[in-house]
């Protein structure tokens, strides 16, 4: 495994990064998630209006995958149509997966930073837990 | 003193690359020598039947197979071969205990009291008992250093006290409490002590007739031994008391339509055909482990716990959980990396060929009281050399400069 494709600047900036990092007002989709095994704990909460993910952000902890993954799923989303944010939620897991093509995972943009997580199988869970809880939150799950 | 007995691991050989394992997550679960391997195979290949149940030789043999693990077993704990009971591991032992035991003895109003650095497995069957029978769940903590204290044992121990559930050794913070002060505590008021020694029991020699505790639970695999094979210890008289706790074959004496009469202990609590090839490796496991003497292993861990203290120590980035010394330490070594997760730490680790454990160490209470959701945990056993301490420590030189953080 090579430490640098995993850990790439982009990844450990966005894991510190504060940007997303907060309680979303008016939020009218709220979903902690879990990784039971190793701890990783996040809530998400959106506000969409009119079938636009118009704020989102993220509290909780966990290890850097998780963190950077949550932030950058953010950055995603924020001003998308939900059937936009699905579409990236698909390619998103696809990638992690190695089930997309590399010019598949642009629209990522610098979420595609965590491809280097399809060849490390025990971290996989770190990095989608933040776009399963917003496949979850999405559908409707209120409760973990 | 040095031990030398890597050579008896194959999977620590050397590989293509020449290099080899620096396995350091022996609290999870231990590598096996040649010699436990061999004795497993050697009961496949000449002695495999279903002991207690054919008149045959080969029969009889499996049978004495079974018992004289059993008698193995009684032995290097100091109990009679009658209060050795074979479970799967030392979680379906507490479980055992607590399902049995907890469940006829334990009353509303009760006290359960429970050492908070429990692994789930001596805490979880016991929540379940409590809110069964309408007992009270109460904790002891460990002081600033990590240590249970005797002062917190009598603090905490009162007339309505049922049972206490400890671990001789938690498994994060590798300290080993006073367990006499415990069982001497714990039997003015009446209460059994059941004590878990699953991590201890590969890193100190354990007399539980001179501990006096009622009960107490091992996992073969964390002694060298194969997966799937562990052990309880009950006090005869307790035992005697137990109803059954899983039933069917072989736990029984007679079985009619509508009632049955069931074996003594410790049949009573063994239903069901054993895995007595893994009670083979666990016998040959002790073997080895006798052969090579306590002292020596005690001399060669502590000197690689020392080395460890002392190396992390030096880096000012680096937390350890309890005491900061090594005495009283028995394999194992928690820590942090200061604004670094535990598994981004194990995966640059890993990626050095380092192998150590991240996460809550199935002790989130324990993780609760020292104010975080997860730590590092190198633990040691009697193979590890120096040069595994020192690859540990290289490996988390590195940590924070791949994080971006600086070193």
């Amino acid at each position: 495994m090579d430490l640098k494709t995993l850990y790439n600047q982009i990844i450990t900036e966005n894991s510190r990064s504060r940007r997303n990092r907060h309680p979303v007002e008016g939020a009218t989709h709220t979903l902690e998630g879990v990784n039971p095994s190793c701890g990783d704990d996040i809530t998400l909460q959106l506000r969409v209006v009119d079938g636009v993910v118009e704020d989102a952000g993220f509290t909780g902890n966990g290890c850097a995958i998780s963190q950077a993954s949550a932030s950058l799923m953010i950055d995603d989303i924020l001003g998308k149509p939900i059937e936009e944010a699905r579409r990236l939620i698909g390619l998103f897991l696809g990638m992690v997966k190695g089930t997309v093509r590399p010019d598949e995972i642009d629209d990522l943009e610098d979420a595609a930073a965590l491809q280097g997580i399809a060849h490390t199988p025990a971290r996989t869970k770190c990095a989608v837990l933040a776009w399963h809880t917003l496949e979850e939150a999405l559908s409707g799950k209120t409760e973990s | 003193m040095t031990l030398d007995r890597i050579s008896d691991f194959p999977i620590l050989a050397p590989g293509a690359d020449g290099k080899r394992l620096v396995y350091l997550d022996n609290g999870a679960t231990t590598q096996k020598p040649r010699q436990v391997l061999n004795a497993v195979l050697r009961y496949y290949e000449t002695e495999n039947a279903n002991p207690h149940r054919g008149v045959y030789d080969l029969a009889m043999r499996a049978t004495d197979a079974h018992e004289n693990a059993r008698a193995a077993v009684a032995r290097f704990l100091h109990a009679e071969d009658d209060e050795i009971i074979f479970t799967q591991n030392a979680s379906e032992a507490l479980n055992l205990v607590a399902q049995s035991w907890g469940r006829a003895f334990v009353g509303e109003g009760d006290e359960i009291l429970i050492y908070v650095a429990e692994h789930h497995s001596n805490l979880v069957p016991w929540q379940r008992i409590a809110a069964e029978r309408g007992a009270v769940l109460r904790y002891m903590y460990p002081n600033t250093e990590g240590r249970l204290t005797e002062a917190e044992i009598a603090e905490k121990i009162t007339p309505r006290t049922k049972v206490v559930c400890a671990a001789q050794v938690s498994n994060v913070l590798g300290l080993e409490i006073p367990v006499k002060a415990l069982t001497e505590q714990a039997h003015a008021v009446g209460a059994v002590v059941v004590l878990d020694i699953a991590q201890s029991v590969a890193h100190l020699p354990i007399d539980l007739k001179a501990l006096d505790v009622d009960f107490a639970a091992l996992s073969g695999h964390k002694i060298y031994a194969p997966m799937g094979v562990g052990a309880l210890y009950g006090k005869h008289e307790l035992l005697e008391k137990m109803p059954p706790f899983l039933s069917g074959g072989d736990m029984i004496n007679q079985v009619h339509e509508q009632r049955t009469t069931y074996a003594e202990a410790p049949r009573k609590f063994e239903a069901g055909t054993r895995n007595v090839g893994g009670e083979v490796g666990l016998a040959a496991a002790i073997d080895y482990v006798n052969q090579i003497g306590w002292d020596a292993i005690m001399a060669h861990e502590s000197a690689l716990i020392e080395r460890a203290v002392a190396g992390m120590a030096a880096l000012p980035y680096v937390t350890v959980y309890g005491a900061a010394s090594a005495a009283g330490r028995h394999g194992v070594l928690s820590f942090n990396i200061e604004d670094v997760h535990p598994h981004d730490v194990a995966t640059i680790l890993d990626s050095a060929g380092v192998c150590i454990r991240a996460g809550h160490h199935c002790a989130q209470p324990l993780m609760e009281h020292l104010g975080i959701g997860s730590c590092c945990r190198a633990s040691f056993a009697l193979y590890n050399t120096a040069g595994d301490v020192d690859a540990l420590l290289d490996g988390l030189k590195q940590v924070r400069e791949v994080m971006g953080l600086g070193s």
